[in-house]
């Protein structure tokens, strides 16, 4: 099982290293986007957005159709998180805000059946079959040699993006009025909505936040990954493992742990290609074990 | 006698659950007084400042403001209409700095006040000038009472709700939170003060109404209250 002799291979040779390494950091960035819309929404309030994936995939099929029409990836990102923010809205407003503080199967439920709807409506709207948009004309540049391996402009760009995205995030729950209010309401929301703040628009402006990371993570994946009803899933259980090794409502803990499991993605795909999944929920089982409340998690946002 | 009421209680009715908590509640307050709201433990005065800023909505009744009637309505309209409140439990946001407390209350007032800003608040408080930075979770009791009031002050409320603010607090704390009452009163700020302690509210309202089991039973002035041993005894177990 374990292929001692590539892992070995590949660990010695810088280009192999390059290539693994960012093919790692990619996967992770998207990772850590699309988890740290989970856990900003958890951390405030208090559910877990099960049809997260949904946003993600609606990110990309967004992004894909405003740069086939306009031919500027810039366009098409910004389509992307807002196109996935508006529907994260309709959502919190018309669906899952009736489900906090319920049964947590039945906000599965609830989430359950808004997956399947938004699939089938992707699929009545872009098709059932594979879309791809290839990388961007703005992007369709020669590759990087880094030490032998190949780093391709996109994918430097989608590591940027990712880390500019996240510090943005954070800033805006930490330093920003919004921010300071939505974490007060996260702990006491009567006593916010008492000082005269509407907190219902609050939260779901939160949970708008939330999915526009996972819309722009989907815009980003357009580029390298084919377009599918039904993309959202694999994203979505691998970003609920981010979030629990990461640590609940912890965005830094996702963006660690995102890294680590891109990480054993790649160097997995070269060493136990049969067991990359297996070492991932390894990973997890560890964590919660020796740290349950995860590598940064507190139990709560701060 | 003219009398300007800008706060009018009338045939409040509240519930939770299935128990009736009060009974036809009314209350007058006129702009710019301080009304004692007297009861003993359970009594339902709590409930009363809960029902006038939404978080108890009231099954029947009216609340008005300046005559608009607020029954009914989600807590943050009734606070952003002028109606501040300020809970027995003091319930500061533990993990957000003192400062960070005061701007998530600051608004202007319903008329667009806006005397209560920082500078203002922390020339009013000045304990809590010196800790601006401190968890609020940190705090003392006291200061923490502190906090809350003035948290809701950044509001620029027309009418005060205050809940038992000396309720568990040592003797000269006690007499600090006296002092700054009396210093709001004066600034003209309206107030209604649910209390137990009928001593606590004679140097500070002028007006007074007694609560059992969520019925008003007495209403006069603090002195007049004060006078009649058959209601404090009755009623305040005084
Ligand atoms: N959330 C609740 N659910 C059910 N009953 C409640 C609730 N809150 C208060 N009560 C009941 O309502 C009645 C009035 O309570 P309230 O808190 O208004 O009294 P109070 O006069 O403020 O008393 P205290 O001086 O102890 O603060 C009490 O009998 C209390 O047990
Ligand atoms: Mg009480």
């Amino acid at each position: 099982m374990l292929e001692i002799d590539a892992l070995a291979a590949c660990l010695s040779s810088p280009a192999c290293l390059v290539n693994q390494t960012t093919t790692g950091l990619i996967i992770g960035m998207l990772l850590f986007l699309v988890a740290s819309g989970v856990t900003l929404i958890f951390g405030v309030l208090h559910v877990i957005n099960f049809a997260h994936g949904s946003f993600y995939m609606l990110g990309a099929y967004f992004a894909y159709t405003a740069y086939i029409t306009t031919g500027n990836y810039f366009v098409a990102a910004a389509a992307g998180a807002l196109g996935a923010a508006i529907c994260g809205i309709v959502f919190e407003r018309l669906i899952i805000s009736r489900v906090y503080g319920q049964n947590v199967l039945m906000q599965l439920l609830v989430c359950y059946a808004f997956i399947l709807i938004v699939d089938d409506l992707v699929k009545i709207i872009w098709g059932a079959e594979y879309l791809s948009m290839g990388i961007p004309a703005e992007f369709r540049l020669p590759p990087y040699r880094i030490a032998g391996g190949f780093v391709p402009p996109f994918y430097l760009f989608m590591v940027a993006m990712a880390v500019i995205i996240g510090l943005g995030s954070l800033w805006i729950v930490t330093r920003t009025r919004f921010g300071k209010i939505v974490r007060a309401a996260a702990h006491n929301a009567s006593m916010v909505s008492a000082l005269g703040i509407r907190v219902q628009l609050y939260f779901a402006a939160l949970f708008g936040l939330g999915c526009a990371l996972a819309g722009v993570a989907g815009a980003l994946a357009a580029p390298v990954r084919s377009l599918t009803p039904g993309m959202g899933l694999g994203i979505l259980v691998e970003s609920f493992i981010v979030t629990v090794i990461g640590g609940m409502g912890s965005i830094p803990g996702a963006f660690l742990a995102a890294i680590i499991l891109g990480l054993t993605r790649s160097i997995g795909s070269v060493g136990f290609p049969l067991f990359v999944d297996g070492a991932m929920f390894m990973i997890m089982a560890l964590v919660l074990i020796f740290r349950p409340t995860g590598l940064l998690g507190q139990g709560t946002l701060r | 006698m003219t009398t300007d009421v800008i706060l009018a209680v009338e045939g409040v009715d509240v519930f939770y659950g299935a128990s009736k908590i009060l009974f036809g509640v009314e209350l007058q307050v006129e702009r710019g007084r301080t009304l004692a709201l007297l009861g003993r433990n359970g009594a339902g005065k709590s409930t009363t400042l809960k029902a006038i800023a939404g978080i108890a909505p009231p099954r029947t009744g009216t609340v008005r403001l300046g005559g608009v009637d607020l029954a009914g309505s989600r807590p943050d309209i009734i606070a952003r209409a002028g109606i501040g409140y300020v809970p027995e439990d003091r319930q500061v946001f533990p993990l957000h700095s003192v400062e960070d407390n005061l701007m998530i209350g600051a608004k202007k007032g319903p008329q667009g006040q806006d005397y209560w800003t920082l500078a203002t608040v922390y020339e009013t408080f000045p304990i809590l000038a010196g800790m601006k930075e401190r968890r609020a979770g940190l705090m003392s009791g006291g200061e923490q009472q502190m906090l809350t009031i003035a948290r809701t002050l950044m509001g620029n409320p027309e009418v005060l709700l205050l809940d038992e603010p000396s309720e568990g607090l040592a003797p000269i704390i006690v007499q600090a939170i006296a002092q700054l009452i009396r210093t709001l009163r004066k600034m003209g700020v309206t107030i209604v003060l649910a209390e137990q302690n009928m001593h606590f509210c004679l140097g500070i309202s002028e007006d007074a109404a007694v609560i059992d089991k969520g019925h008003i039973v007495y209403r006069d002035t603090i002195q007049g209250l004060r006078a009649n041993e058959a209601v404090t005894k009755r009623y305040l177990a005084l």
